[in-house]
């Protein structure tokens, strides 16, 4: 093994002059006392190595000893993942705070797998199949799902499979296979295996557009900003404008199989929610708990900087490892901006020359290398599997112009922008609807919703002129046209995160209420004075305000429905032009 | 360790460098000088070459002096004999007490396991209204006050401290003028609270490196007494100072700029203070609160917009006032709750007729026909202004709270305020005004 001597230390970036070989990326232990620091190669000139150290450096003194591990740094796959808290490099937090108490001492590394477990294992290959990476050779029950066992990534070429283990229970320290290659060289196979968290998987047939929408159950994202399964989406906003609490609602409710939160150098508060929270709030869907479907990596602001920046490759190698099981994986990232403070404090303790605002002139590449680990893709099983990556920005001022959001922007498929105005309005989720866009199409039909979206934009517009010359020099049309834009804002772009029935709507009922909705919207109305038409739609929006806080299909809602529905038919004289020509070329 | 080194290589700024062995980072070393003994702390290592950042500054260090290294990082005495006394950032004896040695911890020590911490679940009273009833301080929170300099934050800080129910109060000053810190020690001796109370203050003209030194001392000590069991609250004058502090060292430093001359790490620095406010699992808790003055009262500079991204709401000092509108207290949806039964509604029943009284004003400053409605919010507005948003007022919440019912009673009818009726048969003054 290559060891070494330490001959600087500046902040969190120790020089160490080596005596052998060593790769980038290559993980070192640097040994201070009795502890041992781990620490990632990340420059190197001639004899002597730079290293980002994922402790604090305190301590460290010339001449400490390094030992290198010739291995990058990597991740434990196999099953046990789900419901565990780890930190940026995959230690199991509530393992550490039971060992070491309140405080997260540097040194300690736990393994991040339960080594006693014993799993029930059920092969599905016999002797003399042949396999390759990523292939499965037998499965064990993990909560709801069946966790593949698969070949390791890192194999290459095809192997034969020379001894299978029968079905039964073992630990993950056990071995249940053996396999030969082509030049007959034999390899042991347990249940798990590690991965270098900074390659991409890529053991699968294929990779496909992203087409089916990944279900949020957020109206507004549904319906006018849809996210696709297998694609990436950014949410960049500023302070107290709602983006942990819209990240939280999402790992609730996305209909997906697995989530994994990656709480990347943010307040540690948020994040402890949702870990006492998640244990006690049951999935509809399967009626076990939410931590069940859960991996939740944080590495929140006061941890280590570089170990932040570890953080996010740690969760999207995670997602990529349960994508190859043919499920589909949501990873919400929050937030990418302190990964990438991360990125321009190591750059600058190397010295590097800057980019704008300080941050590496290698930002973009790095930002679209991360998001393009997202994808749909075809396993060799002809199953799908997809990653879809949504992750949070948080602009320096609150202004987009800044290098991370505008990086991000090229990269993803869809900018669900928060602003400020909005949520000093209490407009919540404050998704800027005429600002934001989705590439991904959506559960309302386009036409429709597009037809929705002007109206939006001429609402606004008039509301803008109406501000300067008084609802007196407003045409009643245009006020009428201006209702109509508030009352979309208030009772469908809107909506109650905390309410137990409103903050998830399913696609089925959005689909319902946005026919009523398009009705009010597209149709034409006769009201002698604006006195007049105000207080219809007040009336008319504090009834569909009620009806999206009952239960879907109750008689409540029935009920409901059937008073709006009068209550439309009212006054409602007929359909806009351009509303029954986009349902014309709908039918 | 020991050892003596008489050979300055470089000296520039407050940073001087030496050619040492044996030493670790992060160590202290003490320098002599003909001005007297200062401490200094490891930054760089690089071979034998050791750059110290000296506390006192590098003004009048000859490359003559003796540096001898102390073989262990920056350190605080802790004991009960803190309380009541006040220190310098470095951690020397401000008052005339003697100077403490026993029971040595170091700062800046590591961060808090998540997976230990709790859910915050305690309000902490204060006596002051526009606290308690609109934006509640929960045991644990993080809130900066944002004000603009000339605002009396130091005044609010001064009777939040006279008057939080907790059981200790850890002043930490940074860029304190001389008065201010006068006035603090004043006040807290006069109110007999000082002796609850124990003062890190670096005043403006101390050396800037003992600024970067107080909030972490200040949090160790807060740390040691939470871990004892205390309710602790640390009040931290004036972050913008401190941020600023720093910029100053990375510049002397030749660190890359990030942001209007910030280092790039700002975020991480100041994450790591705030993020020491904490409630242990049986045990008791920190929490900080925190004055971040905006230059030119703009909320996106570098100092206010990077702690409104760690902080758990803020409060705005305005005209003298707790500003409602922008002031937010996030975790206040976790305690008032279980307060009084009408709090809630109240908080955001009187808030929103404070936002229509705005409103009305606005109307009315643009020559607009005032209603009857306008000339009621106007009355509303004023009586709000001074008998609950003013910073002498002083009651306790549930005083607070009647008062709220009172000045509503005195403006409105019932059905105006647009509170629920059970709320107002409860709770409205006058009760033959409520009907069915």
């Amino acid at each position: 093994m290559t060891s070494g001597k330490v001959i600087g230390v500046n902040g969190n970036l120790v020089t160490v002059s080596v005596n052998d070989t060593v790769s980038l990326n290559e993980v070192g232990y640097i040994l201070v006392n009795d502890k041992r620091l781990k620490s990632e190669v990340i420059r190197i000139s001639g004899s002597s190595v730079e290293m980002q150290v994922f402790e604090m450096t305190k301590g460290i003194g010339i001449g400490d000893d390094v030992e290198f591990t010739d291995e990058l740094l990597a991740v434990e796959l196999g099953p046990g993942l789900l419901a565990q808290v780890y930190d940026g490099l995959q230690n199991p937090l509530p393992q550490l705070a039971e060992k070491c108490g309140f405080f997260l001492e540097r040194g300690v590394y736990l393994g991040a797998l339960n080594q006693e477990k014993k799993w029930e294992f059920t092969p599905s290959v016999r002797e003399g199949d042949t396999v390759r990476a990523g292939d499965p050779i037998g499965s064990v029950p993990e909560g709801i799902f069946e966790h593949k066992i698969m070949v390791p990534f890192s194999f290459s070429g095809t192997y034969t499979v020379q001894r299978i283990a029968g079905k039964g229970a073992y630990t993950i320290k056990d071995k249940v296979a053996e396999v030969v290659d082509e030049q007959g060289t034999a390899a042991e196979l347990g249940l798990s295996f590690e991965w270098p968290v900074k390659r991409a998987v890529s053991c699968y047939e294929e990779r496909l557009k992203p087409v089916n929408p990944m279900v949020t159950k957020v109206r507004i994202i549904d319906t006018f900003l849809p996210v696709a399964r297998g694609g990436t989406y950014c949410i960049p906003g500023p302070f107290g404008a709602g983006k942990t609490v819209l990240q939280q609602v999402t790992s609730r409710n996305a209909e997906v199989d697995i989530v994994i939160i990656a709480a990347c150098g943010e307040r540690a508060g948020e994040v402890v929610e949702t870990l006492k929270e998640f244990p006690e709030l049951l999935d509809p869907k399967t009626g076990k708990t939410l931590m069940e479907r859960t991996i939740i990596i944080c590495n929140t602001s006061s941890m280590p900087v570089a170990a932040r920046e570890a953080s996010v490759y740690t969760a999207v190698t995670l997602a990529e490892y349960y994508r190859q099981m043919g499920l589909h994986v949501l990873l919400l990232a929050d937030s990418t901006s302190r990964w990438a403070q991360a990125m321009r404090e190591m750059s600058g303790r190397l010295e590097e020359i800057p980019g704008e605002e300080a941050f590496p002139a290698y930002l973009e590449s790095v930002i679209a290398g991360f998001y393009e680990r997202a994808g749909l893709v075809r396993l060799r099983d002809g199953s799908t599997g997809s990653v879809t990556i949504g992750g949070t920005v948080s602009p320096a001022g609150g202004n987009f112009e800044e290098p991370v959001t505008q990086a991000t922007l090229k990269v993803v498929g869809a900018f669900h922008g928060l602003s400020r105005e909005r949520s000093d309005a209490r407009k919540y989720p404050a998704i800027h609807p005429l600002e934001s866009w989705s590439k991904y199409s959506g559960s309302v039909d386009f036409p429709r919703t597009e037809y929705a979206r002007e109206l939006l934009f001429s609402g606004n517009e008039i509301g803008q002129m109406m501000k300067v010359v008084g609802e007196e020099g407003t045409s009643t049309d245009d006020y009428i046209q201006f209702l109509k834009s508030e009352f979309l804002d208030d009772v469908y772009l809107q909506q109650n995160s905390f309410d137990p029935v409103d903050s998830s709507v399913s696609v089925e009922r959005q689909r319902h209420i946005f026919d009523i909705l398009f009705d009010v919207i597209g149709g034409t109305f006769n009201f002698s004075t604006k006195d007049e038409a105000r207080s219809y739609f007040n009336d008319l929006r504090q009834l569909f305000l009620d009806y999206n806080g009952c239960e879907w299909k109750s008689s409540e809602f029935s009920r409901l429905e059937e008073e709006l529905k009068g209550k439309i038919k009212a006054k409602r004289t007929g359909t806009e032009p351009r509303a029954a020509r986009v349902l014309g070329n709908l039918s | 360790m020991g050892k003596i080194y008489s050979k300055i290589e470089s000296i520039a700024g407050n940073v001087i460098r030496v050619r040492a062995e044996g030493v670790k980072y992060g160590d202290l070393a003490s320098v002599s000088s003909a001005h007297g003994i200062s401490l200094a702390e490891v930054i760089r290592l690089s071979e034998d070459m050791v750059s110290l950042q000296v506390f006192n500054g590098g003004r009048g260090v000859s490359t003559g002096d003796e540096v001898r290294f102390l073989g262990h990082p920056m350190q605080v005495s802790f004991s009960d004999a803190l309380q009541g006394r006040i220190f310098t950032g470095s951690g020397k004896p401000r008052d005339n007490g003697p100077e403490l040695t026993e029971n040595m911890v170091e700062i800046g020590g590591p961060s808090v396991n998540p997976a230990k911490r709790i859910i915050p679940r305690n309000m902490i009273r204060t006596g002051i209204p526009m606290i308690d009833v609109f934006n509640s301080l929960v045991e644990s929170q993080k809130l900066p006050i944002f004000s603009v300099s000339g605002e009396p934050y130091n005044e609010l800080l001064a009777r939040i401290a006279m008057q939080a129910e907790v059981d200790l109060i850890i002043l930490g000053g940074i860029g304190l003028k001389y008065d201010d810190y006068l006035f603090f020690k004043e006040t807290l001796e006069e109110g007999g609270a000082l002796s609850r109370a124990i003062m890190f203050v670096h005043t403006a003209s101390d050396p800037i490196v003992e600024a970067l030194l107080v909030p972490d001392i200040s949090l160790a000590v807060a740390e040691g007494f939470a871990l004892q069991g205390k309710k602790v609250l640390v009040l931290l004058t004036d972050m913008t100072n401190f941020a600023d502090a720093m910029k100053e060292i990375a510049i002397t430093m030749e660190q890359v700029p990030s942001n209007r001359g910030y280092p790039g790490d700002l975020y991480s620095q100041l994450a790591s203070r705030y993020e020491k406010a904490v409630d242990f699992e049986g045990a008791g808790s920190i929490t900080i609160l925190g004055v971040t003055t905006m230059p030119g009262d703009d909320v996106t500079h570098p100092v206010p917009d990077n702690t409104g991204y760690i902080t758990e709401g803020q409060y705005y000092l305005r005209n003298g006032r707790i500003e409602p509108f922008g002031s937010l207290s996030r975790l206040k949806q976790m305690v008032n709750g279980d307060t009084r039964s009408d709090h809630r509604a109240l908080m955001d029943g009187m808030i929103k007729l404070y936002a229509a009284y705005k409103e009305s004003m606005e109307k009315k400053s643009m020559g607009f026909m005032m209603s009857d409605w306008d000339e009621k919010l106007l009355k509303y507005g004023d009586i709000f202004e001074r008998e609950m948003m003013d910073l002498s007022v002083n009651y306790s919440l549930e005083d607070a709270l009647n008062k709220g019912w009172q000045i509503l009673a005195e403006c409105f009818t019932p059905q105006e305020t647009g509170l629920r009726s059970s709320l107002l048969k409860e709770f409205w003054p006058v009760k033959e005004a409520v009907v069915e």
